[in-house]
């Protein structure tokens, strides 16, 4: 019936988009030139290369195109970003993050931690909303940087980055974002955020993978965390990924084209609600996870009280359908994700817990399709279940469990 | 993604022996919703032989197929039979697991041990003293399992342990004491020969006791804290090595590094094993 994939797992790559493959082609065959070349052949290319350059400093709202930097990826990004502000202010020892920020933020803030760095980490509410007066009250004159994440990946849920870019910018203190789960979807500018640093990744906006971008505003004091050739002023040496930037750069003109249609706009967002509002209403087990109000329109995550996110991945993947899970096992970990357990989701419903994210690709048709499926598998699992109560159609109380 | 075998995919898709038996004679439980796995096993008995066998799961799919198998394995079956059943037999039915994933099949055995238990009216009250100390209190493991685990399953490292039994894979707390654990068992293991044969070690023999200890005993304590060995010459009792601390610029990791190398050298190889760092 469906031969075609159902993917609702967006937040985690998203297709090339047809005009950016377009875009990339030549690069990969008549037009290989190398830009830092002294010929035309590549000499050429490069005008392509600053071509996206622009393209991606006018969708971030930069005042220069050299504040653009391209690099692999947002991993990259945010390492060079809080690695080369720490490099430079050699006497600061403390960084501000949160405690909801991805792997590629917290991973390198654990290894900083053993290395005599050390770190606050910033909670979130039930809702996942930052405590942004926490964030306030850490901030010291040993505070090297902040760095914080536009929007969660597993929730959808913004922060006040605003805010913050104003609070660090008044005290003098390099303020970095990860706005990889932010572009595309809502407006992102670099002056109204008042950030000094700011990551994205090409593959989250329907570039390819392996190329991302770190913006730093002129006269941010940062060090690169590679030494090599002088491309990217010296900021990011190494030959240029020139498909990627030229892919990078047409997928920021497709956001830019994208957040102006507003019905387009609309449309993302009335899909996720059709789907949010069908499994809440249909589903008796199912909660949603995150501030309702304050989050991307593209993304939702539920929890499924006594039934295990990995298993209704599974049966989901049975159907052709792709989305994503915090529960601990389709992690590979042993727990729910620190997302999760961070908000306090209980343990009944984080290890169910499953996140639908949306593209402007996504059509009605799909989410039809996945509100048909879901309570079929939901179902089909909680009669597995041994904590649902089957005659009773709710979950056994707490002291039956406890047995 | 993981690799599930067919087997795997074929039981949590269609799992079999699903649901409760009212009239059951045991119903055991095993596992908690925090844990993110249980099991509910009911059994139905005629004489001494399991007649029905049935079960729910909280869970991933091979906790589900987990379940399934271990139902369709001790049907039929009498007590005494399926008391020999361990998690080995139900990985091997379900034609391997992947090794995060090993701690489901240990579920399964000990869903059916508890309820061997209970046919035999011994008293599972006191479960916890009988079967030693909770070591990992995160998911409520206690000593005398991981050790039963690491020798049925020939386990070697504490990621092995977690994976089996999911021991240490929360708050990592207890790792330490795992390692004893681990370290005393492989010491009963590799002890034996060494104690038997009092021969001097030949080479070969102490090169593959050195490797071994390397890979099984030291990396993974090594490898924790960010750091990794590897084995660069072994001449004699000269054991050449490099070492990777956590962090280019710790000055200290480098002596107790070495330190730890030697001393586990020495304990689980030979005595008079010298370890020579090369930069
Ligand atoms: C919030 C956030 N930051 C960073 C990354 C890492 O991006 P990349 O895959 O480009 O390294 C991701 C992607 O998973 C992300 O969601």
């Amino acid at each position: 019936m469906h031969n075609t994939i159902i993917y609702l797992d967006n937040n985690a790559t998203t297709m090339v988009a047809p005009e950016v493959l377009e875009a990339m082609l030549p690069f990969f065959t008549r037009r290989y030139g190398n830009p830092s070349s002294m010929h035309d052949f590549g000499g050429d290319v490069e005008h392509d290369v600053e071509k996206a350059r622009n393209q991606v400093a006018r969708m971030l709202g930069a005042e220069y195109d050299y504040e653009i930097v391209f690099t692999s990826g947002a991993t990259e990004s945010d390492n060079m970003a809080i690695l080369g502000t720490l490099q430079y202010y050699r006497d600061k020892k403390h960084i501000i993050t949160t405690k909801v920020e991805h792997p590629a933020v917290l991973n390198l803030c654990r290894q900083l931690e053993r290395e005599g760095y050390s770190v606050t980490y910033v909670p979130v509410d039930r809702e996942g909303n930052l405590d942004v007066d926490f964030l306030f009250d850490s901030v010291s004159d040993d505070t090297a940087i902040v760095s914080v994440m536009y929007a969660n990946n597993e929730t959808g849920v913004l922060f006040p980055v605003e805010t913050i870019g104003a609070f660090c910018k008044q005290r003098g203190i390099t303020f970095h974002i990860d706005a990889v789960q932010a572009i595309g979807k809502i407006p992102v500018d670099v002056n109204a955020l008042q950030c000094d640093l700011l990551a994205i990744s090409g593959h989250k906006f329907h570039a390819p993978k392996g190329i991302g971008v770190l913006y730093v505003r002129r006269g941010t004091r940062l060090r690169p965390l590679l030494y090599g050739g002088h491309q990217e002023k010296a900021r990011r040496p190494g030959t240029h990924n020139v498909p990627g930037i030229v892919g990078i750069g047409t997928a920021a003109d497709l956001v830019m084209k994208h957040l102006s249609n507003s019905e387009e706009v609309a449309n993302v967002k009335r899909l996720r609600d059709r789907l949010e509002n069908g499994l809440l209403s249909q589903l008796s087990n199912a909660h949603l996870n995150g501030n309702k109000n304050k989050r991307v329109d593209n993304t939702t995550n539920v929890g499924f009280e006594f039934i295990e996110g990995e298993a209704i991945l599974l049966y989901l993947n049975e159907k052709g359908i792709a989305a994503s899970s915090g529960s601990a096992c389709s992690s590979g970990s042993l727990e729910p994700s620190h997302v999760l357990r961070a908000m306090g989701v209980p343990f009944t419903s984080a290890h169910g817990s499953i996140r639908f994210s949306l593209s402007r690709y996504t059509t009605e048709d799909e989410i039809q399709y996945t509100l048909q499926v879901m309570p079929e598998v939901v179902n089909r699992l909680l009669a597995i279940s041994p904590y649902w109560d089957a005659r009773n159609k709710k979950g056994k109380s707490m002291t039956q469990l406890a047995h | 993604m993981w690799e599930y075998t067919d087997k795997v995919k074929e039981l949590y898709t269609n799992p079999k022996n699903v649901g409760e038996i009212s009239d059951a004679d045991v119903v055991v439980e095993v596992g908690s919703i925090v844990c993110g796995d249980a099991l509910t096993l009911y059994l139905k008995l005629d004489g001494d032989i399991i007649v029905d066998a049935k079960f729910k799961t909280f869970g991933c799919g091979s906790a589900i197929a987990s379940s399934s198998a271990l139902t369709e394995m001790i049907k039929g079956k009498t007590i005494e039979e399926a008391s020999m059943i361990t998690n080995k037999d139900i990985v091997d039915f379900l034609g391997g697991l992947p090794d995060q994933k090993m701690h489901c099949s240990v579920m399964g055995q000990e869903a059916l041990e508890k309820a061997i238990k209970k046919i035999k009216g011994e008293t599972i009250e006191d479960e916890h003293e009988d079967e030693g100390a909770v070591i990992c209190q995160c998911f409520g493991v206690t000593e005398n399992v991981i050790r039963r685990v690491i020798r049925e399953n020939n386990l070697t490292t504490v990621e092995d342990v977690t994976n089996y039994t999911k021991a240490g894979g929360a708050c990592g707390s207890c790792i330490p004491k795992i390692e004893d654990i681990l370290k005393e068992e492989l010491a009963s293991v590799v002890a034996q020969p060494a104690a038997t044969t009092m021969k001097p070690m030949s080479n070969i023999k102490r090169m593959q006791l050195v490797e071994e200890t390397i890979h099984n005993v030291i990396r993974p304590v090594l490898m924790r804290d960010g750091g990794d060995i590897d084995l660069v010459d072994i001449e004699g009792k000269k054991v050449y090595v490099a070492l990777r601390g956590h962090c280019a610029h710790c000055v200290v990791s480098d002596v107790t590094m070495k330190n730890l190398v030697e001393d586990t050298l020495k304990e689980f190889v030979e005595n008079d094993i010298e370890v020579i760092e090369v930069k």
